[in-house]
This record gives structure tokens, sequence and C-alpha cells, in this order.
């Protein structure tokens, strides 16, 4: 990139509330399903009904709220929001307009070690729109549309960052960031494949050191964090070209291609822009108590940035392994889990992120799919503080507990794993292997100590891995310093 | 304020009604008349007064988050002007 | 004609059964419904199936609901399922809803046979029932007058009795106004007081269904059937349903009648029978004064302004894509919609339409629509002082008498301004009843009887009390 210009960069979240029902009505969010076939009088906006706002919508709206470190006024209410487009049912979308849910949050973001605070200006609630699906290849070479509404009126959260952004790295450890909490406090999924995070980026480009933004474009259908960083790029890099042209940027919308790599034009019939916003009269205003929301924050779980401080702090994690474990929420509460019965959390961590994460990537699972339960995990690591099992075992052990969820302590068994640690039988083993390696005896008993290394070696191989190391090393050497 | 020919246009491009020439004139016409009849309210002061969008002093009117019966699909699509299987089928957004 | 608890007796006392009532009232409904234009569907094979099923029930010594076996109306703009509902719309001519409004859901459940369903202004925007789109309704009074609108249909089918009720919606007065103009009883809820959900939005904060009837016990036994909260609909008030005919009959004595000097600037011959029901009001114990509701001459353009951005917004929906009517020769999904709408839309909708389209516009929306909300807190205001000093205030219904059909059809402003004692009570919310006061040249005068929120029990009361003092809602006329 050019690097006379500045990147300005907002972004608008929409992300899906894990709501049972919609946001209106009683049919169901689950992804999927025949076409309209979760769609009912309500969310199908045939003449006459009548929308009754979903209690959980407004919880999970403030529980993001508090999240965001965003104020929850205590009045609140919906707007129309006024244009035609045949995915929605009424013409208008039902959203909120000049009093949403939350205002000023903000979220802090590393990008290579630098954290940067990123604001965020409102959240509001709102509906989905239904899906079109184009019967010919391309939207302009089909002569028809087929509509499914079984989308509409699933609960959405709008999140609108302030133009903060400076680069596609911060765009992507932004959405990362706010994936991270929304899935902590168990609001969203957060599934790009599955839409329900998507986001639209707000791009202008002005010369370092200029005070007036530049104008901005607007990119919609952002649905994975790679299509938002390269459709950033592309945008800034667009710009600059436009501009070093001479050229003028123009105030617009446009979509991502995801095959072409490009941003293009949305321009069309569709796009005059007048949302004539008004006061849903359907619905009566929210009125939220500070008790209410009070509740909401007392009953909000421990959030990544402070669980990561916690493990640092307490557990004396180094700031990499914080990362790890609090990258994911499920894979978190596992670690505290099993931090109740393992006073050792660099020897959790080690396990976890080593032999066990490479045991689920190899299986094609994750760790919230993965049949290994927090009991079994921790009964893996007490056979190893116990020195019942060696490091060596437990790598034979760990892909059978992921196979088909044994525990630990029935494979060994079942497989005889057990670690000899009978001095007896060690020193049987001893007497065998110093006999058939004078050679190896000789060199230690003339100095050369490291060769004490291969006689260990030999024993563990002729126990098949299950001597104690740690008694092999002692008696071994009594043996041979005698 | 009066409505202009370029308004008209404007206002029914928004509403989606595809007035034909002789409808423009005739609505420049017509809307005039009644926006003048609407200029009546500026007689009125009403700097300090609150609006009201809900006579009913009522708020927080939730329902839980409950699933109930969706329809029969055939029940969806009964109406509709045209149908591709259980789609709604339109015509191409161009 | 009967009343509801007459033929309720009547039923079971067998002296006549379910289905020789409803054949008997389709019979002259259908040779009455010719000259007035009452109905936009007859549900002839319905309503016997459900007077059968009634006349089993009593056979079988089941309990039977109050409305059992008893004829009715349902204004088109109320959905009913299975029964084509169009609005007096082109958009909505082949409309069959799969869903029950729950007033009518109410009404089945006490027995309550449908006849029909009544006509109406398209879209519930009209005073004069002539802006259907697919017949005139006529004033059974004199068939070359208008009915009243929006609800012509719903309060003409009642004065020509062919039907015993009906039920109409009012936004501006489209039950109070056509009630007046046929001489029949109609009653317009406080918001909020019975549910709104299946009836096809007009304007959101205005609408209410009512019930309209040949004599006030009936309307107010319809009223408390329907009345009561909806967890369907957001804005309906949590209380129970109204109990209007334990009191019905207490006496008025001292009740405090305030009459607002603004709204008696209309013909001299309605003003003139007001003025004898008033007396008659005095000669029965109460006490009438003169009273000032300020800001009257404000109320019809904020109304107008108020109504038409709702309805821009509620009438998005007709598109041609889910139900309704479509131009099918359009290969743009937007061209589609624009020409249909153009199309199926009539000229007084699309009118609005654009009004309210423009009042939400960017750059007008304070002048026009925010204004308007702000007038409206004025008006709510005049209204809140006025009943500190009167239990009910009374007005005329209309400023003229049943007009010409054709008279004000041409002229907008002309038609909005006869809305002029009606729209205000959308405004601001509260209940308000229509009966007829008197007759001028052989038309009914109607008398609106206006109380405060949620007050529908006294209301009537007041003009149950009256009524047994008159014999006005005893005349029949004759359809000619
Ligand atoms: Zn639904």
């Amino acid at each position: 990139m050019n690097n006379k210009y500045e990147v300005v960069i907002g972004l608008e979240v929409h992300v899906e509330l894990k709501t049972a029902t919609k946001i209106f009505c009683g049919c169901k969010t689950t992804f999927g399903g025949d076409p309209n076939t979760h769609v009912c009088p309500i969310c199908l906006g045939l003449p006459g009904v009548l929308p009754v706002v979903n209690e959980k919508v407004v919880e999970y709206g403030v529980r993001t709220g508090l999240a965001i470190n965003a104020k929850v006024p205590n009045y609140s209410k919906f707007d129309r929001k006024n244009y035609y487009y045949p995915d929605l049912t009424k013409n208008f979308q039902t959203s909120q307009f000049d009093l949403p849910i939350c205002e000023n949050g903000y979220l802090d973001i590393e990008v290579d070690g630098v954290v940067k605070r990123i604001g965020i200006t409102r959240a509001h609630m709102e509906e989905d729109a239904g899906k079109l699906v184009h019967s010919g290849k391309t939207i302009s070479s089909s002569n028809s549309s087929n509509v499914d509404y079984n989308r509409v009126g699933v609960p959405l959260l709008e999140i609108v960052s302030e133009p903060d952004i400076r680069s596609s790295e911060e765009a992507k450890a932004y959405v990362e960031a706010l994936k991270m909490i929304l899935t902590y406090i168990d609001v969203s999924d957060c599934k790009m494949e599955e839409g329900s995070i998507r986001a639209d980026a707000n791009v202008s480009i002005r010369l370092i050191g200029a005070k007036e933004f530049g104008t901005r474009t607007e990119t919609k259908n952002l649905n994975s964090l790679k299509a938002l960083q390269k459709a950033i790029e592309y945008e800034v890099e667009r710009q600059t070209e436009v501009i070093e042209d001479g050229g003028v940027i123009e105030q617009e919308t446009r979509t991502w291609d995801d095959e072409q790599g490009i941003t293009l034009s949305m321009r069309s019939k569709a796009d005059a822009h007048d949302y004539r916003y008004f006061p849903e009269p359907d619905l009566p205003p929210i009125i939220l108590t500070d008790e209410y929301i009070d509740n909401i924050r007392r009953l909000l779980p421990e959030l990544p940035e402070a669980r990561k401080k916690r493990l640092i702090e307490m557990d004396s994690l180094s700031v990499y392994d914080a990362n790890l474990v609090i990258a994911e929420k499920f894979l978190a509460d596992f670690y505290d889990e099993v931090r109740k019965s393992i006073d050792d959390p660099k020897l959790i961590v080690n396990y976890l992120m080593g032999d066990y994460y490479r045991e689920l990537v190899a299986v094609g699972l994750d760790f919230s799919s993965s049949p290994v339960s927090t009991k079994d995990f921790s009964e893996l690591l007490k056979l190893l503080q116990e020195k019942t099992i060696s490091g060596k075992i437990a790598k034979e052990i760990i892909p059978l507990m992921v196979k088909d969820g044994k525990s630990p302590k029935v494979i060994v068994e079942e497989k005889g794993l057990v670690q000899i640690s009978d001095t007896g039988a060690i020193e049987a083993i001893i007497a065998e292997v110093v006999a058939a390696n004078p050679k190896a005896v000789d060199d230690y008993k003339n100095g050369k100590g490291n060769s004490i290394g291969f006689l260990v070696g030999q024993v563990m191989k002729a126990s098949k891995g299950k001597a104690n190391p740690g008694i092999v090393n002692e008696l071994l050497k009594s043996v041979l310093d005698k | 304020m009066s409505i202009t020919k370029k308004d008209i246009i404007h206002v029914a491009d928004l509403a989606r009604l595809g007035l034909n020439d002789e409808e423009t004139i005739k609505y420049e016409k017509e809307l005039n008349d009644v926006l003048n009849f609407m200029e009546k309210l500026n007689e009125l002061n009403t700097d300090d007064v609150e609006p009201t969008s809900h006579v009913l002093d009522i708020h927080n009117v939730f329902r839980s988050d409950v699933v109930e019966d969706s329809l029969d699909v055939e029940d969806v699509l009964a109406n509709a002007p045209d149908r591709d299987e259980d789609y709604f089928k339109v015509p191409s957004i161009l | 004609m009967g009343k509801i608890k007459d033929i309720h007796n009547q039923l079971l006392n067998k002296e006549i059964s379910a289905v020789e009532l409803i054949k008997e009232y389709l019979a002259n409904l259908k040779v009455s419904e010719n000259k007035l234009g009452t109905y936009l569907a007859i549900t002839e094979e319905k309503a016997i199936a459900d007077a059968l099923a009634i006349d089993k029930k009593i056979s079988n010594g089941e309990s039977i609901g109050l409305l059992a076996g008893i004829p009715m109306g349902i204004k088109d703009n109320i959905s009913t399922k299975g029964i084509i509902t169009t609005c007096g719309s082109k958009i909505l001519e082949n409309y069959k809803p799969v869903y029950n409004a729950t007033v009518v859901n109410k009404l089945y459940h006490e027995g309550g046979i449908i006849l029909g369903k009544c006509n109406m202004d398209e879209f519930a925007m009209g005073s004069s029932s002539e802006n259907s789109a697919y017949k005139l309704v006529r004033n059974p009074w004199d068939i070359d007058r208008v009915p009243g609108g929006s609800s012509g249909g719903s309060a003409a089918t009642v004065g020509a009795e062919e039907v015993v009720f009906s039920l109409g919606s009012d936004t501006g007065g489209s039950i109070r106004q056509p009630a007046g103009f046929c001489g029949v009883a109609g009653m317009k809820p406080t918001y909020g007081r019975v549910s709104r959900y299946g009836l096809i939005a007009y304007a959101s904060s205005l609408d209410q269904i009512g019930p309209i009837a040949k004599n006030v016990e009936d309307c107010a036994i319809v009223h408390d059937i329907i009345s009561g909260y909806d967890k369907m609909d957001s804005t309906s008030a949590n209380m129970p349903s109204t109990k209007s005919l334990d009191n019905i009959n207490r006496d008025i004595k001292g009740l405090r009648i305030g009459v607002p000097k603004e709204y008696f600037g209309g013909d001299e011959k309605v003003l003139k029978t007001l003025k004898k029901a008033l007396a008659k009001f005095e000669e029965m114990g109460a006490i009438v004064e003169e009273t000032s509701l300020p800001h009257t001459e404000y109320a019809l353009p904020a109304y107008y302004i108020i109504a038409s951005a709702e309805a821009s917004s509620n009438l998005a929906r007709f598109d041609g894509v889910r139900y309704g009517a479509r131009d099918f020769d359009q290969n743009d999904v937007t061209d589609m919609m624009s020409v249909t709408r153009d199309k199926f839309f009539g000229k007084e909708v699309k009118k609005r339409i654009m009004i309210g389209t423009y009042a939400l516009s960017a750059g007008y929306y304070d002048a026009y629509y925010l204004k308007a909300l702000k007038v409206r807190t004025l008006l709510k205001r005049d209204f809140d002082e006025a009943f500190k000093k009167y239990d009910v205030l009374i007005t005329p219904v209309a400023p003229t008498l049943p007009f010409k059909i054709g008279e004000n059809i041409k002229d907008s402003i002309t038609m909005y301004l006869g809305d002029i004692c009606t729209v205000t009570i959308n405004l601001v919310g509260i209940p308000g009843i229509a009966i007829p006061c008197g007759f001028a040249d052989g038309l009914p005068v109607g008398m609106q009887i206006l109380g405060k929120p949620f007050s529908e029990e006294l209301l009537f009361n007041v003009a149950h009390r009256f009524e047994q003092n008159n014999d006005f809602h005893l005349r029949k006329p004759e359809v000619k």
C-alpha cells in the first residue's frame, strides 16, 4: 500500500442471537430446514399480524452491552426501517434507530503485541431477513429468484464500531475479540459459516495527518474473517488507485465477490437510501430498571480478559499459554475444571495444547467435540504425577482416550501399561542390560558419563517403556558405581 | 413548502408506486393541496412539547422464548401469486 | 328484528331453530344486499353449517354461548380464516387468510354466525364507502346517500337489519360516523381495549375494532365479548373484558356532561337535533355545560399526517410477492412491485401512501410527522383537562347529515373536513360511542359520547339511558 495514506475502518457486525425462537414470534431459529417451514403468520408478515418481543433478545442485548463495556440506557424502543426488498416480508425491518439497547462501549484488541482500544458506538436489536436463491448462475443472468423466509425474524444484534480501526489486521482482531466475548457470554454461536456473525466494513482513506475523514464505502456480505481482511485490503488498494489517478471516491454500498476477490458496486434500482425511520407503533417502549441491568451484570460470566489476567497472575502461566487457553470458552472452562484437581498449571497446559491437541487435530476433532471428559483428563495427569505412567505411556493412552472416550485407568489396566516401579524387577533387567553391553559399561567407568544414557535407553527398551525412568537411572548408577 | 414534480417522482419511487405521467401531474396538485392544509400545524409552537407515539402508557410487553408451531408450508404458500416448489418465486433482481 | 337476548331465549326455548333463523336472515340479506352493496362476500354455506352445529348443541342439551345462532357481519379488513378478506381492495382480490383475528375467534367461541364480509372503503381510507374497489355502499335511509365510512357496509347492514350486529374498525371515525349516518349504535373502544391482532392495519397507533348494533344493549354485549387482554397484541391493555351489561341501567342523575363548543360548527339541522338531545339529558338529571377543547382545529391535519405515515409503512407489504395480486408482465422484481402497487391500489390509498411517505422522508420528518406527534400531545392535554371537570363529553358525530353519493368524493379536503368530530378521539385514544339522537329530513343524526380511557362501561350506560328515553333506535328504514 501507498504509505501516504491512512486507512480508516468502522465495522458493523451483525450477530445472530442464539434464542430458541425468533424475535417477534414463536418460530424456531434452527439453522437449515426445508424452505418456508419455520414460518408463521407473524414472521410471514401476513395482513393483520402483530409482533411481540422475545424477552430473551432483550436480555441478550443487555448482556452483550455490559460485556462490551457499553452503557445500557433505561429507555429503549423499536423503530421501523422502511425499504423494499423481496427478502423482507413487511417491506420494513423492525430495528432500533435513535434509542438502541446499548451505547458507548469499547473493546481492547491486540495486534503484534500492541493493545489498542476500539470504540463501539452502539448495539441495537433487529430482525434478520429471508434468503433469496437465484435460479440462474449469477444474480443478473437468472430470470427469477426463489425466496425462503425461514431466516426472517431471527434476532440480530448489530454492533457498530467507531471508525477507530486502522488496518485489516486490526479489523480481524476486533471481530475475533468480539466473537470471543459473545461466545463467552453465550449469546451467539458466532458460526461464520452459518452466517450467524457477519460484517459490513466502512472503509475510507485519507492523507496521513489529515483531520477530515475521506469518503467511505460500505462493503457488505463479509461472511468470514478472510473475506473481511481481503475485502478491506482490496478496497484500500482500489481507493488509493482512484485517488492517485485524480478521481473521487463515491459514497456507495459495495458487495464482496469472494470468487473474484473484488468488491463490486451495488448500485441498483433498489438502492434509494431514505429509510424513513419512525417509532414502531405496534411495540411499546422498553424500560429497563437499574435492578434488572445489575442483575444481568451479576450473572455475567468471567470475560476473556479477566480470565487471562487470572491465569497469568494466579496460575503463573505465560501470556502465550494464557492466550491459548482463553481462546475458546470451552477450553478455558475445561482448563478450570481440570485445575480443580491438578495443582500444576503448566502440566495442564502442556498436555492440553501438546499431545492432546495434536491428537484431536489428527482425528479431525476439536476440544468441544472430543469425548474426553475433564474427569478423565485430570485422571491422566494424576497418573503422570503419581508416576504410575510415564510421558511415553501417556502418549500411547491419549489416542485411545480420544478414540472411544475410555478412562485412562481402564486403558492402563487393559493394556498392562502400568509403569514398573518395583526395584526388584528393574534390577533384574539392569543386570541383563549390563551383561549385554560391556563396552558401554567400560566407557562409563572410564569417565564417559554420557554413556549412561545409552544404558538407560536399553533398560527402558527391554521393559517396553514401562520401567519408571527415575528409578532406572538411580539403580543403574548404583550398580555401575559399585 | 411546495412539492415539485421531481419530489413526486422521488416519493413514488420510495413508495414503489409506478406512477404514469398523468398520475404524477395529478398527485403534484393534490399533494400540494393536502400539504397546504397541513401547514396549519405551523401556527402552533411545539418546541417544549414531547411527541406522543403511543397513547397508552404501557411498556415491556414481552413473550417468553418458547417455540410454537409454525405454519404448514402449504399454508405459507397458499396465497402465493407464484411459487417454485416450496419457494416463493419472484422476477429476478436486476 | 330481534335483540340478542331475545333471540338467545327463543333458541333456548326452542321457539325457533338456529338454521331457520339464519336461513331467514340470509334470504332477506341477499335481497337487501343487492340494493345496498353491503357485502363483499356472503358465507351462506358456512353460516348454515354453523347454525346446524348450534341446533345440535341445543338438542343435546349442551350449553351455548350468548351469541349462539346470532347472525353477524364482519368488516372486510378483519382476518377470517378460509374466508376471502380483501379490505375492499383489488390488491387482495383473492386473498384467503390462513388465520383468524382474535376478535373473530372470540365471536366464534360465543357461537356467533358470520353471514359475510362487509364492504368498506379500500383499506379503511375514506368517509363514504365510495372508495371500495368493488362497489358502492348505499345508506338504507336514502339509497342516493352515502352510509358513511369506512365501515359503511358494517353500519348499513345493521341499519337495514340484515344482521343483528357487525364489527367495524375505527381509525379516525370509521365506526362512529357510519353508525351516525345509518342511525345505529357504534362503539370505538379505548385504544388497547380490543385486540387488533388480525385487523389489517391502516394506522396502527389509531386503529381499533368495535361493535355496531341496532341498540346499545346489543352493542355492549358484543363489546363485552370482544374486549380484553390479548397476548398477541403488544398494545393490548392488560385488563379484563368489560362487564357493561351489569351497569347499563344505572341512573345518570348528576352526570356531568361537557359540550365542547369547537364541535358545534356544522349543519344547523344537525346542531338543532343535538341540542334537543342535550336538553333531554338535562331532563334526565344530568348537568350539561359548555366547555372548550382549544386545539381541536389542529386535529385534522395532525391526523392525516400520522395516519398516512403509518399507512405508508403498513401497506408496504402488499407488493405481489407473498399474497394478493401481481402484475405478471415485469421481468424485474422492483418493476413488478411498482406496477403491481400502482395497478391494484385505488386512488385514495395511493394518495395517502404518497403523503405518508413524503411526511416521513429525509428532511421532512420533523416538519410533518414529529410536529403532528407533538400536536397529539397538546390534544391529549385538552382532553385530560376536560375530563377533570366532566364525566363525559357530547358532540355531533359529523358536521353534516349523510351526503349524496358523489358529492364530496372529488374534493379530498371537503371529505377530510367531515371527519372533524371523530379523528381527535383516535389521536388521544379515548373511547367514543355514536348513537342516533334524532332525525332531520328523514335522515338519522348521530350523537357522539366520549369518555376517559377505559370508560366504555359508563358510555354504554349513558347511551343506554338516553336510548330508553327515546325511540330512534326502534325506527326501521324502508329501503327503496
Ligand atoms: Zn414466525
